[in-house]
């Protein structure tokens, strides 16, 4: 049987030189949280490993996951990311369709069975039997069950198959189930966000081929390079916050200089995800910095957590300074009253900063 | 003896598809196209916030992401009364403006072109050749000889491997595919081109929204500032850069795309007499100039085209309870009034009720219900929306820019004027409206800047923010064009909250089921005809249905976390 190429084999024969494929390792390893100590391993097991054979499966989704991966911004991604995994059955992209493609797809979970990723995009309608989404005449749920039997691990993308997002938000129309309620007896990654990062993405496919293992994950099961900091903690504003400089409406004085969206509504306090350190698209900004809060669309029941523009105070609350993992299990549940009680704090602290930031404001919009 | 072909899914769109055709000596005779998922979205924005929205609706759709947060938006400010300010309007246009050109290439090159070009047949090219013929198509610099070799031994590497991947099982060889080798070999340089473009010039949507997909709106304007004096605003570094991220759109679209498209298209000529469909066309129009009141000044004009009659452009209002209505005769959802009726989006009724076969399943049951999505009539026609549409009425209007670039086209292919109701008419005018755009963002692009040097500055409209300001009940309708089409949301506030909120879609308009009078929508009626040489492999059904870019998510409407057990395997 002829030997697949190795994935270095195919980087070279696409034109990469060897030095863009080391500053792709090292890429790599620097995505993956890793010190640079450990791009030799990366290097190692991208020359010596075949493509690793990918299902990616839609179901009740909106396609802004795939959309989000094709733009994941290092210059080789697209190519090393979308050709070196083998990339067999994707609605959103393969020439086949209908039963040539459900040929594809059958091809490779028998002939890689227990070998293949399985990446899902989309929650899983359990209502009325699963009508509400088939394919191919087939319920999701039924194709979901057996998909996940041969799979080696399976990757959960996006808020949609990690915790049913929008369509699981009141009254759960359709009985939207994310895949880990389906699936038990397989280890499953999710990468929660709406949709996530296209970085984070390629990165946790990555992460699998270069190290052979499952990235370490927080309590809810996200990978922890990505999910274990609050967007509030690594945000850019949050020297604003704790000097108590807040936008009070749309547009006005303080949003004109970037002061800390939190009375807007953000939900940074309560949401772990890597926005505001990776950023959005190559890293050219994210909500908080083109002037719209947070909406926390990583986090759990989100869509019912609003209305976005106001804090929920009547929400049982939690110490804001937890560690992530704990936060993690319940921020979803505790976006008010931990804002809340952290901004009191926080107020109290910092009053004396305010009235000299405000005073020295003051000082500088009269002399203009 | 007619045979019956199932495709289900069909592949390189958004959403779940499934197209039941019968074939006889050689052509489709009947069709039927169904939506096979759901979820609900109507019936989850009941009881919310209207300024949220917007966020809700616009998760109908990742791929044409944006479009349905701006209907959303404008339904609101249309109930409301608020008119947001100049610069809101100039940002909106310009976040239009980079997701058509970012969904209009991906479309043609990732969606559609595998149905024109053969990825195999570009093996046995002669690199060379290829060369020549890219450079007296375009002065794009990625021409030589050497580029073509290269990428053809990438190629050859890739199915050398025996992991085929995306292209696994194409129709490849197929007769219907016409392009010489050197031509399939540009095509697939292009592929791969174009997926590497289109990340960049969604940047304009993260500069002003803060991400992509899915990028942040306000009821009122937008959410960002302008500040030439703050680092923490749109300040002349953000605008220069996406006033760049649009001059190497405009020459992509100007150098890559559209010499492709005319290329490609000079060899499937007769697809211009294939896939002909409906003969009703309706565009909502987009792009305000003067304001989104001035609906005569949009630079996509608004109107309506009855039986192919370009002499007179009907006007439309979506506020008026007779012209546009959904119908569920043939879709698997309940009305309280019965099947029959007619309703118009603010009396409109969202309740699931499944009657198809049971799965899994080998046929829908086409005469009864068979499609999640309902069937939106304008005057009780059905009708075509699209980049076809939209520029069937802005020709119609009196355009000239229009007028000139789809006359130009028409001459340079040497197809009369009746070859732009087809399969290759919607395929072109998508791409003649995407280099129209390319122009156009550049035009609000400069205003944008003209505005900011005379000290117009705003970006939001606030006097109705504050619920309390509102009235007990109000009715909004938000008109856009989506790049499928005509795109309208309709809401209903009582009490601060959503009592109604429905979304008609560009896709729900084509790809519905029948009516109650047993009318075809644009998708089903376009197959009629379609010639299939070979049932086994229908890549001529792919294209017809292709050249509507299908959008399906947003066409049909639309647990406790403790005790799970989270899986730590120490090996993969």
């Amino acid at each position: 049987m002829r030997r697949s190429p190795t994935i270095w084999e195919q980087a070279e024969s696409l034109g990469h030189s060897r030095r863009d494929f080391l500053q792709f390792c090292a890429w790599l390893a620097a995505a993956a949280g890793l010190e640079s100590s450990s791009v030799g391993q990366v290097v190692h097991a991208l020359e010596t490993k075949p493509r690793l054979p990918v299902v990616w499966f839609h179901f009740q989704e909106c396609t802004c996951c795939s959309e989000s991966f094709i733009r994941s911004s290092h210059p080789i991604v697209s190519d090393i990311i979308l050709d070196k995994i083998s990339l067999d059955y994707t609605e959103t992209l393969q020439a086949a369709a209908g039963h040539q493609a459900e040929a594809a797809l059958h091809e490779t979970m028998k002939k890689h069975h227990g070998e293949y990723l399985m990446l899902v995009e989309g929650s899983v309608p359990t209502g009325a039997d699963g009508v509400y989404c088939c394919i191919g005449g087939r319920t999701s749920l039924d194709i979901v069950k057996e998909a996940a039997e041969g799979a080696k691990a399976i990757v959960a993308w996006g808020s949609c198959a990690s915790n049913g997002c929008i369509q699981a938000a009141r009254p759960n129309p359709t009985g939207a189930t994310p895949i880990h309620e389906i699936i038990t007896n397989r280890p499953i990654i999710k990468v929660p966000g709406c949709p996530p990062i296209g970085e984070v993405m390629a990165a946790t496919i990555v992460h699998l081929l270069a190290f052979d293992t499952i990235p370490d994950l927080d309590a809810v099961g996200r990978p922890k390079a990505f999910y274990s900091r609050r967007v509030h903690d690594t945000c850019y504003r949050r020297p604003n916050y704790d000097a108590g400089l807040f936008v009070e409406s749309w547009d006005d004085e303080n949003a004109r200089r970037g002061y800390c969206l939190y009375k807007m509504g953000c939900r940074g306090p309560v949401t772990y995800n890597a926005c505001a350190v990776t950023r959005w698209n190559g890293g050219v900004s994210f909500p908080i910095q083109s002037g719209h809060g947070c909406i926390g669309c990583s986090e759990a029941n989100f869509w019912d957590n609003g209305p976005f523009y106001s804090h929920l105070e009547n929400l049982p609350g939690l110490s804001i300074e937890a560690n992530a993992d704990a936060v993690g299990m319940t921020a979803a549940v505790a976006t008010g009253a931990g804002i809340v009680a952290h901004a009191a704090l926080t107020s109290v602290r910092k009053r004396k900063v305010i009235v000299d930031q405000e005073r020295e404001g003051l000082e500088r919009d009269g002399q203009q | 003896m007619a045979n019956s072909i199932v495709i289900d899914p069909i592949t390189r769109i958004e959403g779940h598809l499934r197209i039941e055709v019968e074939v006889k000596d050689g052509k489709v005779v009947d069709a039927y196209s169904s939506g096979t998922m759901v979820r609900g979205f109507e019936l989850i924005l009941k009881g919310r916030d209207p300024r949220d929205a917007w966020a809700f609706t616009e998760r109908a759709c990742g791929v044409c992401t944006t479009v349905h947060a701006l209907a959303s938006v404008r339904a609101v400010e249309n109930a409301l009364g608020i008119t947001v300010p100049p610069n809101a309007e100039l940002i909106r246009n310009l976040m239009f403006c980079a997701q058509y050109l970012q969904d209009h290439v991906v479309h043609f090159y990732h969606l559609h072109a595998l149905d024109w070009v053969d990825v195999v047949s570009a093996l046995g090219a002669d690199p060379k050749k290829a060369s020549e013929i890219a450079q007296s198509l375009s002065s794009w610099p990625k021409s030589s000889p050497g580029y073509f070799t290269d990428l053809q031994r990438r190629l050859k590497t890739f199915v050398e491997s025996g992991q085929l991947g995306i292209f696994a099982n194409g129709y490849w060889g197929h007769p219907a595919y016409k392009l010489p080798a050197e031509v399939n070999l540009i095509g697939v340089a292009h592929y791969l081109e174009a997926l590497e473009w289109q990340k960049e010039i969604v940047k304009v949507h993260t500069i002003f929204g803060g991400k992509n997909p899915h990028p942040n709106y306000l009821v009122g304007g937008v959410p960002c500032s302008l500040n030439i004096d703050e680092v923490n605003a749109i300040n002349a570094e953000r605008l220069a850069h996406v006033g760049q991220l649009f001059e190497e759109a405009e020459r992509f679209v100007d150098q890559v795309y559209i010499p492709d498209l005319l290329a490609i298209a000079s060899f499937y000529k007769d697809w211009g007499a294939i896939g002909s469909g409906l003969s009703n066309y309706m565009a909502y129009g987009d792009l305000p100039v003067n304001g989104y009141a001035d609906v005569g000044a949009f630079k996509f004009p608004r109107g309506v085209i009855l039986n192919r009659n370009l002499a007179e452009i009907l006007p439309i209002d979506g506020a008026d309870p007779m012209e546009v209505q959904e119908f569920v005769t043939h879709s698997w959802y309940d009305y309280a009034g019965g099947d029959q009726v007619g309703k118009h989006p603010w009396e409109g009724e969202t309740k699931l009720h499944y009657t198809g076969p049971k799965p899994p399943y080998e046929q829908l049951e086409v005469n009864q219900k068979y499609s999640w999505m309902k069937t939106p009539r304008w005057k009780g026609q059905p009708m075509e929306v699209g980049p076809l549409s939209r520029m069937l009425v802005a020709y119609a209007s009196g355009r000239q820019e229009v007028k000139d670039i789809v006359d130009g086209t028409l001459k340079q292919l040497g197809v009369p004027l009746t070859a732009l109701f087809s399969t290759l008419g919607r395929t072109a005018a998508r791409g003649l409206e995407t280099k129209l755009i390319a122009g156009w963002a550049k035009e609000f692009y400069g205003q944008l800047l003209a505005n900011i040097k005379r000290g117009e500055t705003r970006t939001a409209n606030t006097t109705r923010w504050d619920p309390s300001t509102w009235p007990a009940e109000a009715r909004g309708v938000g008109l856009t064009e989506a790049p499928r089409g005509a795109l309208a949301h309709w809401i209903v506030i009582r009490d601060r909250k959503i009592d109604n909120y429905q979304l008609v879609v560009p896709s729900t308009w084509n790809a519905s089921p029948r009516d109650a009078q047993g009318q075809m929508s644009a998708y089903e009626s376009s197959l009629i005809g379609t010639p299939v040489a070979n049932t086994d492999q229908p890549v001529e059904v792919l294209r017809t249905i292709h050249s509507f870019d299908p959008c399906i998510a947003c066409a049909v409407h639309l647990h406790d976390e403790h005790g799970r057990s989270v899986h730590h395997l120490n090996t993969f």
